[in-house]
Order: C-alpha cells, then sequence, then structure tokens
C-alpha cells in the first residue's frame, strides 16, 4: 500500500463524508426540533433519487440542473408527511417515541410498495450525466466529479442552512420553537406552521443529496434502507440534534468508511463506522457534539 | 396484596389456559397445509415479540437489534446440526445460552446509553454480526446454510409431512413466553423493570439496582428470542443471514408488540393474531405479482394503528383506561 492509495481513498472518503452529512443533515434538523427520528428518511433519499432520473430520462434535464427541482418536490413532501402523519403520532399519550417510529417505519414500506408498484423493481442509472463518469485530478489525486460536485453543494448547503438558523427570522422562529414549543405560541408563532416548515427544510436537504446521488449510483425501490442506515449513525455520532454534528459526523464516516476498505475485504467496508460509532459513544454518551 | 389483584392474576392464567386448549384442538380441524403454516408463524412471531417485549416494553429499554439473537440460535442450531451432527434440541440450548452471555457482554457497555443513542448501537451491533455472517464462508457466507433432510425423527426434529409437530412446537414455545411474563410480572424484577422504565432515577434512590435489572432483562429476552430463531431454522430448514439477522427483521420482531400494546401481557400475541395472518394473507393473494401492493397494504396498516391505538390494540379489550396496564 503506498502513500498514493492512502492519500487517494482518503480523498475520496472525505468527498463521501461530505455526501453522508448532506444525507444526513435532515434527519439531524428534524430531530433537533421536535425529537423525532424519520425512519422513512432513507425513502425520502429514494424518491429524490426517481424524480431526478425522471427529469433526466423525459425531460433530459441533468442533474445539476434537477437538483433545485428534486429538493423543492421533497420540501412539499416532507411538509405533507408532517402535517398527515406525524402531527398525529406526536399526540398521542402513550408511547409517543415507539408510535412516531413505526408511524414513520410504516410509511417507509408504503413509499417502497409505491415505488414498485409505479417505478418496478428495475435497477435505473442516469446515464451520460455532464459529469458521470467523469473525474479531475488535483496534485496526482483522481477525483469523480459527481462526489466533488456533491462535496461542494454539501458545504454551501451546510453553510446556507447555517445563516439560515442565525440569520432569518424563521431561523429563530425554528430555534425558539425547538427551545420551547408551548411558550411560542404566547409570541404569535403557529407550532405545526414551524415544525412543517422544519420538515419540509429537513426534507429538500436530502432532496438535494438524492439529486446528486443519482448521478453516480443505482436507482431501485430499496436503495435508501443502506445509506438510512448510515444516516442514524452519522446524526447519532455527531450528538442527536446537533446539525454541525451532522457534518463533522459525516465527514468522520466518510474517512473511517475508505480506511476500513483499504484494510479489510470491500463487503466489510461498515464494519468500521459501526465499531467507530459504538466507541465514540462508549467514551462520549451523546456523541461528539451532542448537548447534554 | 388486595384480593382483586390476585384474582385478576389467576383469571390470566386460566383464560391462557383455555386459549392453549383451544389453539391445540384447531389444527385436528384445519388441515389445509397453508392455514397451518400462518398459525405457526403467528404463534412464533407472538413469542418473539413476547420476550422483545420484555426487554423493551416492560423495562424500557428499546431494542431494534434483537434479530442478532433470533439469528444466533437459527445459526447456532443449524451449524452445530450439519457440521457436528448435534441434534437440534441441544443446538436450541446452546443458542440460548449463547446468546443470553451475548446479552450480557453487550449490555456492559450499552446500558449507560440513553434512549436513541442505545436504541442506534442494538441497531449497530445487529449489523455487524449480519455483516460477520455474511463474510464467514465455513458458515455458508451470504448465501446461507441448508439443514440436510434426515428423515422424519423427533430428536432431529425434522418432518417433512406434517406440519403439526412444528405447530405445537410454537404453542409450547408462545405459551413458555407468555408464562415466563405473566410470573415475571409479579416478581420483584418485574417491579423493578417497571420502575426503571418509568423513572430510572428515582427507581435508583429507592434502592433499585437499575444496571442488573437491565441486564436481567436483557438475558432472559435474548434466550427466548434465540430458542425463537432455532425454532424457525429448524422449520423452514434453510437460512440466511440477510433474512434471519437483517435489521428489517429486527423491527417486525417488535411489531406485534408495538401494535398489540407494548409492556403489556397480551399485547403480543394479540398484535401477532391480527398482523401476521394480514401479512401473509395479503402477501399470498395481491403479494405474488412482484408489483409493492401488499407492502402499501402492510405499511398503511402499521401507520394507521399506530396513529389511531397509540397505547396498543389491547386498549380496545380492557374495560376503563389504564386497566390494561
Amino acid at each position: 500500500m503506498t502513500a498514493e492509495t492512502i492519500i487517494q481513498s482518503l480523498a475520496s472518503g472525505l468527498l463521501m463524508g461530505l455526501l453522508y452529512g448532506l444525507i444526513a443533515v435532515g434527519l439531524a434538523l428534524i430531530f433537533g426540533l421536535m425529537d423525532v427520528v424519520n425512519f422513512a428518511h432513507g425513502e425520502f433519499l429514494m424518491l429524490a433519487m426517481y424524480v431526478t432520473f425522471f427529469l433526466f430520462t423525459f425531460f433530459a434535464i441533468d442533474p445539476l440542473l434537477s437538483a433545485p427541482l428534486a429538493a423543492a418536490a421533497l420540501f412539499v413532501l416532507g411538509a405533507v408527511v408532517y402535517l398527515v402523519i406525524v402531527r398525529f403520532a406526536m399526540r398521542a399519550k402513550a408511547n409517543v417515541g415507539m408510535v412516531q417510529i413505526f408511524a414513520t417505519f410504516g410509511l417507509a414500506i408504503v413509499m417502497r410498495g409505491l415505488a414498485q408498484l409505479f417505478f418496478t423493481a428495475d435497477y435505473r442509472s442516469v446515464p451520460n450525466s455532464w459529469l458521470g463518469g467523469k473525474t479531475v485530478s488535483v496534485a496526482g489525486i483522481f477525483l469523480p466529479q459527481p462526489q466533488l460536485f456533491g462535496a461542494l453543494v454539501a458545504i454551501a448547503a451546510f453553510g446556507g442552512l447555517y445563516l439560515f438558523i442565525n440569520r432569518t427570522d424563521f431561523g429563530r422562529a425554528l430555534e425558539a420553537t425547538r427551545e420551547d414549543p408551548g411558550a411560542v405560541a404566547l409570541v404569535g408563532i403557529d407550532k405545526n406552521r414551524v415544525f412543517a416548515l422544519g420538515w419540509g427544510l429537513g426534507a429538500a436537504l436530502v432532496g438535494l443529496a438524492g439529486a446528486i446521488m443519482a448521478s453516480f449510483f443505482y436507482i431501485y425501490p430499496d436503495v435508501g434502507a443502506s445509506f438510512a442506515l448510515i444516516a442514524y449513525v452519522t446524526v447519532a455520532l455527531g450528538g442527536f440534534g446537533s446539525v454541525f454534528g451532522a457534518f463533522a459526523g459525516g465527514i468522520v464516516v466518510g474517512l473511517v468508511e475508505a480506511t476500513t476498505a483499504l484494510v479489510l475485504p470491500p463487503s466489510l467496508k461498515s464494519v468500521g463506522i459501526y465499531a467507530v460509532y459504538l466507541l465514540v459513544v462508549f467514551i462520549r454518551p451523546r456523541g461528539l457534539f451532542g448537548s447534554m | 396484596m388486595d384480593k382483586s389483584f390476585t384474582e385478576r392474576r389467576r383469571r390470566e392464567l386460566l383464560v391462557a389456559a383455555c386459549l392453549t386448549v383451544a389453539a391445540a384442538l384447531v389444527p385436528l380441524f384445519v388441515k389445509n397445509p397453508n392455514v397451518q403454516n400462518i398459525m405457526i408463524l403467528t404463534l412464533m412471531f407472538g413469542a418473539l415479540s413476547q420476550s422483545w417485549n420484555i426487554l423493551s416494553g416492560y423495562c424500557g429499554q428499546i431494542s431494534l437489534g434483537h434479530a442478532l439473537y433470533f439469528g444466533l440460535g437459527a445459526y447456532t442450531t443449524t451449524l452445530l446440526f450439519t457440521k457436528f451432527g448435534v441434534p437440534p434440541w441441544f443446538g436450541m440450548l446452546a443458542g440460548g445460552a449463547i446468546s443470553a452471555l451475548i446479552a450480557l457482554a453487550l449490555g456492559y457497555p450499552c446500558f449507560r446509553l440513553g434512549g436513541h443513542y442505545f436504541a442506534i448501537a442494538t441497531i449497530v451491533i445487529a449489523e455487524i454480526g449480519l455483516l460477520l455472517i455474511q463474510n464467514w464462508e465455513w458458515a455458508g457466507a451470504a448465501l446461507g446454510i441448508e439443514m440436510p433432510v434426515r428423515g422424519d425423527s423427533w430428536l432431529k426434529f425434522q418432518f417433512a409431512r406434517s406440519k403439526l409437530p412444528y405447530f405445537y412446537f410454537a404453542l409450547a414455545l408462545a405459551c413458555v413466553a407468555w408464562f415466563v411474563t405473566w410470573w415475571l410480572e409479579d416478581s420483584k424484577w418485574g417491579y423493578w423493570w417497571r420502575a426503571v422504565k418509568d423513572n430510572p432515577d428515582a427507581a435508583q434512590s429507592l434502592g433499585v439496582v437499575v444496571f442488573d435489572s437491565k441486564m436481567g432483562a436483557a438475558a432472559v429476552s435474548a434466550f427466548l428470542v434465540a430458542v425463537g430463531g432455532s425454532f424457525y431454522a429448524m422449520y423452514v430448514s434453510y437460512i440466511d443471514p440477510g433474512s434471519v439477522m437483517g435489521f428489517q427483521f429486527s423491527l417486525l420482531m417488535a411489531l406485534p408488540a408495538v401494535l398489540g400494546g407494548i409492556g403489556t401481557l397480551w399485547g403480543p400475541l394479540l398484535g401477532a393474531a391480527i398482523l401476521i395472518p394480514l401479512t401473509e394473507l395479503t402477501r399470498s393473494y395481491i403479494g405474488g405479482s412482484g408489483r409493492g401492493v401488499d407492502l402499501i397494504v402492510y405499511g398503511t396498516l402499521i401507520v394507521v394503528i399506530a396513529l389511531a391505538r397509540p397505547e396498543g390494540l389491547i386498549g380496545l379489550f380492557s374495560r376503563r383506561k389504564g386497566a390494561s396496564r
């Protein structure tokens, strides 16, 4: 193993890690806002990938351009899911935790079934997109362009999210609702509206990730499952509720995955991620940046 | 101890005995193998969910990785039988013991974690187990492993022609899981677990050894689930890592208890009795097309029950509010 191979795989790991962060940040945002873990998060990603695929197939819109459209579509989906399902799951007087897990898990199964019904179980891909299959060479290291673009989008999205939460009225309403959902009603903030917009925003972020993923990954009804698992680990590793934690968690997960792939067979590459998660929470039970 | 409470406990035992006898008579009249298969699966999932309920329902430690113990039971039994000719009865006990020990070893670091961090840790550990088995050539790797057919025998627990022995075994398993829960409910442990679930800090200050009671619940729960896994391996005689140790299976195991009534004595069996026949019927009637309609029906059912009956379907049976607890 040469130094070059190591640097090469760490560089790819970093790019992939930023994408993992982008996939996970919506989950972290929603959790931070209202303590709900969305078990249909992977299916949101799957749907965004299909949206990108169909925009490409029927309207020849490149994933680069359709990313905002996928994000918009997912925004609507997220808000609707909150208003139709999650809002009622949170009203449960008993077992709120389990009710919301299984309400969103049921939704995930429905979405997978719908995808099979309407899109069939075939593996799809977006061939010949502008960036697909192309690489750039930076100081002798080859970086795949779709992942590089994805990483840049992820950084931009995190920057935008930071400004959004800290600099806008809605961002402040989001923070206030998360601090005390009861008290915000007194200052005229509609809790349900904030939550719905929070779900929309969280889903839009995973929509963005899905559009990028579609340009270099196969698209099929069950594609969300494996990424969802990585997203949960990313969020927990960073610390539940911390948006910055999801960003850092994603980078750690990407780098650990790449490092594991260097020493273990590829089929075992996730073992490294899982082991690092356990190691981190055994030392810091609230993840890297979780609040106590 | 007030009289009505003792009476209720005795009545529960009586109801269980009647249900067992009634269930035992059913296959004498219902000979259709497909229906018998559904009954066997219902009893098995009832037993699994009842066992999961001990740790996650009574003690409040939500495990989303119980497929690990199910898979360990299934693999221990299958490997001991196919590689060394050890009868499945022994493999079942070995699988249960191994699972209980692993549950204790994992509980030691994991029970310090709270809420979601604990749940994610259970998922992650089960996934590590899954990946290791998928890459373990000797154990059949990702393709899985088949039980060789050696002819009908009680010693080897193989019956090619009749499903009845499997049915009665599954019934016995469900009875054992129910009875263990019933017995523990009114034991020192049962009260400790509910105290730990409601408020661990208060429980600790009242002298409940929180850590030990979580460990006890984990060991009992893992042992019973592993026995269920052994049974499943013998029943279907072919196992592969994805179907016995996958994340999906952990959720499927928890589902009957959640829909029936988590942390209740009858919830898991009630949930299984409704959910499993519905799942199997939708799968066989509309699932064959491979178009996902069965998934849509099944998923919708889960969402609707979860939203409409957050305390579980058992709530429909209790005369006054909270009587089921």
